[in-house]
């Protein structure tokens, strides 16, 4: 059985301590992951300055070469994991076989990953809004004849990884070519990536010692966060709530994306269902940026109709089958739990499980340890109702009835907010909504992001901190 | 059979012989209206036979069933005085209470007792006698403080004593309130260094494994360390010291120090560990002070069966000591059953690590 060990700063360390990743359905242990302990990381992150000064010592376009040729040894090589090997679909097979994800989607994944590095230098200057790359080296330089500084704010970024995601990945991918150091605490059931990444990255020439991995406990995390000065975390909404406020942390959570249907083209809503389906169900519903609720003044009961008997078919299929598109829930008894808190939301008033009608079956389908929830489309006839703002990680969407006028006050924070209106003053109050995060102006479905864009926030401006720098000659 | 493990057995059979013997003594005094307190005379009248008569040794305990804790939460606490101790001074020490009422026990002489055996186990080159200690932990109702302090004055110290009061920190972990965390931590550990720095020759250190680690990477960034700060030898405790954090401590932490592991409560009294290093993987089994208290592992679902050797079970304590009887209390600690060996002849507890039953709801390692 592969063991994969801590990297501190790129050199292996075999922990006492060893934890499992276990096959979602069957249980089967199918590697062993050596636990590191908070105490660990404190002591190593003395040593964080080292990572970047040995990502310094190469400049961003080198980075940003070695980093694509990092992409394609991800996509095609067969790369070191802990104490062995694994081929492309070797990592395939075994990030499905632990986080439940279909396979396809594991590729699908894979193929985000690789674009993102291929495209490196384009991401870096969008997010950089063109700033010439040396001068994040520099730290200082001159832009359209003004003096400008740029100060990084920590060595290495501290990264709380995901088990139940592995789509999250391509947000720290830019933070290399950056020259700052990773520290990454995977989630338990997916180490998968981080392991074939950083043996990408030392493959294509990046420094050992700009990237550690902690697989480990909550203890582990908090280490992480604790230790590094900027750090990403990827939670649910009390993880958000927990951070929110504090420059240290970027916490990632539900999205809570919508697509919103103006009065002016609600009347059309059949144009727009393939859309609407796309982006509720790509990713098996699991993303952040998959739309959880539908909202327009009219039509509803149609539109969620409609998307209830377009999602009635899908059913649980094998994770290797060509076509499987639904991902299991892996922890033992999470979607018995996610069914019964729907099931309660749906007692009240004016809130209806419109797929009931078309589903053969109940909508929870128990696989060994795990669980499947089958698509769930609910109406809701009002905003008011409780879950017409839920998200649940699978294909489940409320089709929520609300003037429009009441509708932007009414949605909620939202990642992702897709709008088909050409009402301008209704577009002009959705460009000026601070709630809105990545805003759509059209049919783009939710799931479909311009990586050149920021997503939750310019990572750059989280890195790096625009100060001011003037300098005079010395005698 | 060989001759050593001839000496051996005979020795694991004399341990067992003194406890028995010991058991029946306790036993009598408890239990007899003239010594034993007001709990446990109580309670005799509830069992229908008299333990006195009955009791031939510590299997026979097994009898009183499980020692239920919500006996030792609230008063009055007087029940647990035995009369036999009418008119001595007594300590009341605590454990838990976070939340809700904590349990409480009694003590007289029995903390100096535990802690004066304790130091028959230390290695002078280590804790030299003579030489002042630090007692960086929850001091407040604990024993901790003054057991620390009296092993400090028995080995011909002073102690010094910085306190941490694990009850705040456990809110302050509950509420998400991670800033006052690290605050309190550094304020505990700045006092700590400015003992360290004062010149009163402290040689000897207890704490606690998050402190121990605090400290070291405190020392370690102002370029010292726990040895150049002249500490030689430390003790130590709780569930989260695993082969792991001992491995951690001695390689990366420690700087050459000693440091033994101990496992115990308030209830039960210190439990020093065997030998632990290198040599056999960092694994840390511990030995109750036998006769006067005793550790088993026994079966999660019966607990009245102790595991095979090797095997895994639930922690359950037992104290004998003429100021407090606690017989078959079920620790909320798991671990695995170790053998008796040479230098504590009867059974010990390895891996020790929160009980699965209680281990989610448990914040544990905090201080």
């Amino acid at each position: 059985m592969l063991h994969l060990p801590i990297l501190r700063w790129g050199e292996p360390y075999t922990s006492m301590d060893v934890d499992e990743v276990v096959h979602f359905a069957t249980g089967e242990p199918m590697a062993r992951v050596s636990r590191a302990n908070g105490g660990l990381i404190q002591r190593d992150m003395r040593k964080a300055q080292r990572a970047r000064d040995a990502l310094r010592a190469l400049p961003i376009d080198d980075l940003i070469a070695r980093v694509g040729r990092a992409g394609e040894l991800y996509m095609e090589g067969t790369l070191p994991m802990g104490d062995g090997t694994q081929t492309p679909q070797e990592f395939v097979r075994a990030q499905s076989a632990s986080t439940g994800l279909p396979e396809q989607m594991c590729r699908a994944n894979m193929k985000k990953n690789a674009f993102v590095l291929a495209e490196m230098r384009g991401i870096l200057t969008s997010l950089t809004r063109g700033l010439a790359f040396d001068l994040l080296t520099s730290g200082h330089g001159e832009e359209r004849g003004v003096p400008i500084g740029y100060q990084a704010q920590s060595p290495a970024l501290g990264l709380v990884l995901p088990s139940n995601s592995p789509g999250v990945h391509v947000l720290w991918l830019p933070i290399v070519p950056l020259q700052v150091g990773l520290v990454l605490k995977p989630g338990p059931q997916e180490p998968w990536t981080p392991y074939r990444m950083a043996a990408a990255f030392f493959e294509a020439g990046i420094p050992r010692e700009a990237i550690s991995i902690y697989p480990g406990e909550a203890d582990v995390g908090a280490a992480v966060l604790d230790s590094c000065p900027r750090s990403l975390i990827f939670g649910g909404t009390p993880t958000v709530e927990r951070y929110r406020g504090n420059p240290r942390v970027q916490a990632h959570g539900p999205g809570f994306s919508k697509i919103l249907l103006g009065d002016d083209r609600v009347d059309d809503w059949e144009r727009y269902l393939d859309m609407m389906v796309e982006s509720v169900f790509a990713n098996s519903g699991r993303s952040c940026i998959n739309c959880s609720g539908v909202w327009a003044s009219r039509h509803t009961r149609e539109i969620a109709d409609a998307l209830a008997r377009r999602l009635a078919d899908v059913q649980p299929l094998p994770p290797e089958h060509p076509d499987a598109s639904l991902a299991a829930f892996t922890v033992p008894g999470a979607a018995a739990a996610i069914s019964q808190a729907i099931d309660a939301d749906l007692r009240a008033p004016g809130v209806t499980d419109v797929t009931a009608t078309y589903r053969d079956g109940e909508r929870l389908r128990p696989h060994g340890r795990a669980g499947y929830l089958l698509p769930t489309v609910v109406h809701c006839a009002s905003p008011d109702a409780a879950v017409a703002t839920k998200e649940y990680m699978f294909p489940f969407v409320t089709v929520v009835e609300c003037p429009q006028e009441r509708m932007i006050g009414a949605i909620g924070p939202t990642l992702v907010c897709s709008a088909i209106t050409c009402h301008e003053p209704f577009r002009r109050q959705l460009l000026d909504a601070v709630h809105i995060d990545r805003l759509n102006l059209g049919p783009v479905p939710t799931t479909r992001l311009n990586w050149l864009q920021p997503h939750e926030g310019n990572i750059v401006e989280f890195l790096f901190r625009a100060r001011a720098f003037q300098t005079a000659p010395l005698e | 059979m060989s001759v050593s493990a001839t000496a051996a057995d005979a020795h694991v059979r004399a341990a067992r012989e003194a406890l028995d013997a010991w058991v029946c003594e306790v036993v009598d005094w408890h239990f007899d209206p003239a010594t034993g307190c007001p709990f446990w005379l109580e309670r005799a009248k509830t069992l229908g036979w008299d333990p006195r008569r009955e009791f031939r040794g510590f299997d026979d305990l097994r009898r009183f069933g499980s020692f239920e804790d919500e006996w030792l939460r609230g008063g009055p606490v007087q029940r647990w005085v035995p009369r036999g101790l009418a008119g001595r001074p007594v300590y009341v020490f605590e454990t838990g209470g976070t939340t809700g009422v904590p349990k409480t026990r009694i003590a007289c002489d029995d903390f100096r007792l535990d802690y004066e055996l304790f130091s028959a186990t230390l290695p002078d080159d280590a804790f030299p006698k003579g030489s002042n200690w630090l007692m960086l932990g929850p001091s407040g109702p604990r024993r901790l403080r003054l057991a620390v302090e009296h092993l400090a004055q028995y080995r011909g110290g002073i102690c010094f004593c910085v306190d941490l009061d694990p009850r705040w920190v456990i809110k302050l972990i509950q509420k998400g309130w991670s800033e006052h965390l690290h605050a309190y931590k550094d304020h505990v550990i700045d006092q700590a260094i400015t003992i360290l720095q004062a010149n009163h020759d402290i040689r000897c250190l207890f704490t606690t494994p998050k402190l121990l680690e605090a400290l070291a990477l405190r020392l370690e960034s102002m370029r010292s360390s726990i040895r150049k700060a002249g500490i030689t030898g430390i003790f130590s405790g709780g569930t989260e010291f695993t082969p792991q954090w001992n491995r951690f401590a001695h390689e990366e932490l420690l700087d050459g120090a000693y440091m033994t592991p101990t496992y115990g409560n308030t209830l039960m009294g210190l439990a020093a560990s065997a030998p632990t290093g290198p040599h056999n993987n960092y694994t840390i089994a511990y030995y109750a002070p036998q006769p006067r208290a005793v550790i088993e592992v026994v079966d999660f679902d019966d607990p009245g069966r102790v595991v095979e050797y090797g095997q895994t079970g639930r922690v359950r304590l037992t104290t004998l000591t003429k100021e407090f009887f606690m017989p078959g209390f079920l620790e909320r600690d798991e671990g695995e059953r170790e053998p008796p060996f040479e230098r504590y002849p009867w059974d010990g507890v390895s891996g020790v690590r929160p009980y699965r039953g209680v281990a989610a709801t448990t914040t544990v390692g905090v201080y």
